[in-house]
């Protein structure tokens, strides 16, 4: 059973004061990234309903505005999202071999994570990065104006970072 | 000229922190504005002639004017901050270095409509700009400028940041607004409009960040005179985000009195073109507003000078200009592919469409395909006519204006580039070895003598 902890508990009581009494929906998307945060960085079912039932709202009002939005996932995913905009201006700057360098150095497909469940690979489009491009989100953090050796140093640093 | 409105503080060191933005003359505007009648401030911002900055270009004074005031009612104000438009990224500089000026413009806006709950909804990825606004609205709030009986007027004002989660549709007022109450991001039909019923059916007004930015210099300037920077109906500073192939892709501020030349080559702006290549095309108002050949760039199809004003880019209509949009500023040089750049913004409207109007839904995806289809060197010359085809039949059937902005793109591509499109359905194998280069399309055009 999943549970908020006591001070995450606090933090969705708070969100959910920011709005009129009786308004408390408007608090799902923030508390959906703080569920995906928490629970495992995908939302999964029961997630889904701990979420309803804290907003008092049913599942399927939860479950459709999780599908919506590309930033929730809805299936597992690695530890390290890479989430590589390929639109227009970041296409222009060479995103194509950007994706196409992390796909072979990773050995995975687009959407795909690596056997060690390090890292998934999501193209993403327009992200607002376009004057540093190519780019990529990693987490709440950008990583911009990138070269292949930068994603060899990014790479490195992870999974040093995930062994410790 | 560059314009020093919005960022004239852009060098100073910690002007994101409350104490040195209001050592800068910050919050004197809301000072000034805390004495005025709410409908001062309402004609003041009309005075200025500011049109709104997210992309539609419609004057706020007036968006303002529309808000109902039912008795009993609370209405609100929400600040879009939902920047998504391919090439924008003028929205993000402004909140995540000078969070105070959005601050300030928020309390007088708010001030002047009467919104005691407003709220910022910011796109999901710009999740570190969640906490610096918060950081600058809990400064703001430690001294006075929000929360109860701000500086003894007896009005009060609290600011929450709402993040979304990752759709572009949500920066079309009402879809942000359907998100704003937990919902998928659908647009609603109109009327009723926002001013009438918007947030929890509640009169709301909803603008543009670097509109609500601009509300400061226009109550410490006065409408009159910030309306004097500027040109015609193109008042006061613009940003602009530039990016693609340029030197200095960065965001500017400007005055809308500059030319579009002026404003790629000189070393103030964009620098020009890296390593002494020739421009292609340009897209100047982000991804949705229609490309044009680098030979209407620079001069409109009568041969005049083309200035970075709403005016003049739209000169010659969408036969021959374009739109100034959202100021998201995309070059392309003579080695890119404008059929393969096209394909990108095509995949990425087909991403965003929610799904809610038949056009879109499917015309999104289809013109995606034949695009693919064609850069992929497996395009037929039929595949050009139905792309024009299917462009045609989603403008103007849809809800909301994503169905626009999915086949301007399209259509201006063709419109200027079928040559083009020509070139890689008739050499298929060729085209997945090289692009088709600059061709004619910096040739001066030739503009009849009677004109």
């Amino acid at each position: 059973m999943i549970k908020f902890s006591e001070e995450r508990l606090k933090k969705v009581h708070e969100i959910i004061a920011r709005y009129p009494e009786g308004k408390q929906k408007s608090a799902l998307i923030p508390i959906l990234h703080m569920a995906q945060d928490d629970f495992g960085g995908w939302l999964d079912a029961p997630t889904m309903d701990y979420v309803a039932e804290i907003l008092q709202i049913k599942p399927i009002e939860v479950y459709e505005v999780a599908t919506f939005y590309s930033m929730f996932n809805t299936k597992p995913v690695g530890k390290y999202l890479l989430e590589v905009c390929r639109t227009g201006p970041c296409m222009l700057n060479g995103s194509d071999d950007i994706i196409d360098y992390i796909k072979e150095k990773l050995d995975i497909r687009e959407g795909e994570t690596t056997a060690d469940g390090l890292f998934t690979l999501k193209p993403a489009e327009c992200l607002g990065a376009c004057g540093y491009a190519p780019m990529m989100q990693l987490g709440e953090h950008f990583k911009e104006h990138l070269t292949k050796e930068k994603v060899d140093t990014l790479i490195a640093e992870l999974r040093a970072k995930a062994k410790n | 000229m560059a314009a020093k409105v919005l960022l004239k503080n852009d060098h100073i060191e910690g002007i994101r922190y409350y104490d040195t933005y209001r050592k800068h003359g910050g919050y004197e505007a809301a000072e000034k504005a805390l004495k005025m009648a709410q409908a001062d401030i309402v004609e003041e911002v009309k005075k200025s002639g500011l049109r709104g900055r997210g992309g539609a270009g419609f004057p706020t004074g007036m968006k303002w004017s529309f808000l109902a005031k039912p008795d009993g009612v609370p209405r609100h104000l929400v600040c879009n901050a939902d920047e998504s438009e391919p090439g924008t990224f003028k929205d993000r500089y402004l909140m995540e270095f000078h969070p105070h000026i959005l601050i300030e413009g928020l309390l007088i806006s708010s001030f002047a409509l009467g919104s005691n709950a407003t709220y910022i909804y910011i796109r999901g990825e710009y999740a570190w700009i969640v906490n610096i606004l918060e950081e600058a609205i809990d400064e703001a709030k430690k001294a006075g400028w929000l929360g109860k009986n701000i500086q003894g007027t007896g009005f009060d004002c609290e600011i929450y940041v709402h993040r979304g989660a990752g759709a572009y549709i949500c920066g079309e007022e009402t879809a942000l607004i359907e998100s704003l109450e937990g919902k998928r991001g659908n647009p609603r039909m109109k009327p009723p409009f926002p001013a009438i019923q918007g947030l929890w059916m509640r009169p709301t007004v909803v603008n543009n960040v670097e509109t609500l930015a601009a509300v400061v210099p226009i109550i410490n300037m006065g409408g009159e005179e910030y309306a004097k920077i500027g040109v015609g109906r193109s008042t006061g500073s613009k940003l602009l985000s530039v990016c693609g192939n340029v030197n200095k892709p960065g965001v500017y501020e400007i005055d809308m009195t500059i030319s579009v030349e002026e404003f790629i080559y000189s070393d103030e702006y964009c620098g020009g073109i890296p390593n002494g290549k020739r421009l292609k095309a340009c897209i100047p108002g982000g991804s949705s507003v229609p490309i044009v050949p680098a030979n209407l760039l620079f001069k409109t199809a009568k041969g005049e000078t083309r200035y970075m004003n709403y005016e003049s880019l739209s000169d010659g209509g969408f036969a021959t200009g374009t739109m100034m949009g959202s100021g998201g500023f995309i070059v392309l040089d003579e080695d890119q592919c404008i059929v393969r750049h096209t394909m990108t913004l095509a995949r990425f409207y087909n991403h965003e469409s929610c799904g809610q109007c038949s056009p879109c839904r499917e015309g999104t995806g289809w013109m995606y395909k034949i695009l693919k289809n064609i850069e992929g060197g497996k395009g037929k010359m039929s595949d050009i006519g139905l792309l024009w085809d299917i462009q045609r039949r989603i403008e103007g059937n849809t809800i909301c204006p994503l169905g626009d902005a999915a086949a301007w793109p399209v259509a201006a591509a063709i419109r200027h580039f079928r040559d083009e499109f020509e070139w890689h359905v008739n050499n298929p194998e060729e085209s997945q070895r090289r692009n088709y280069g600059l061709a004619h399309y910096a040739d001066p055009i030739h503009v009849p003598a009677s004109a």
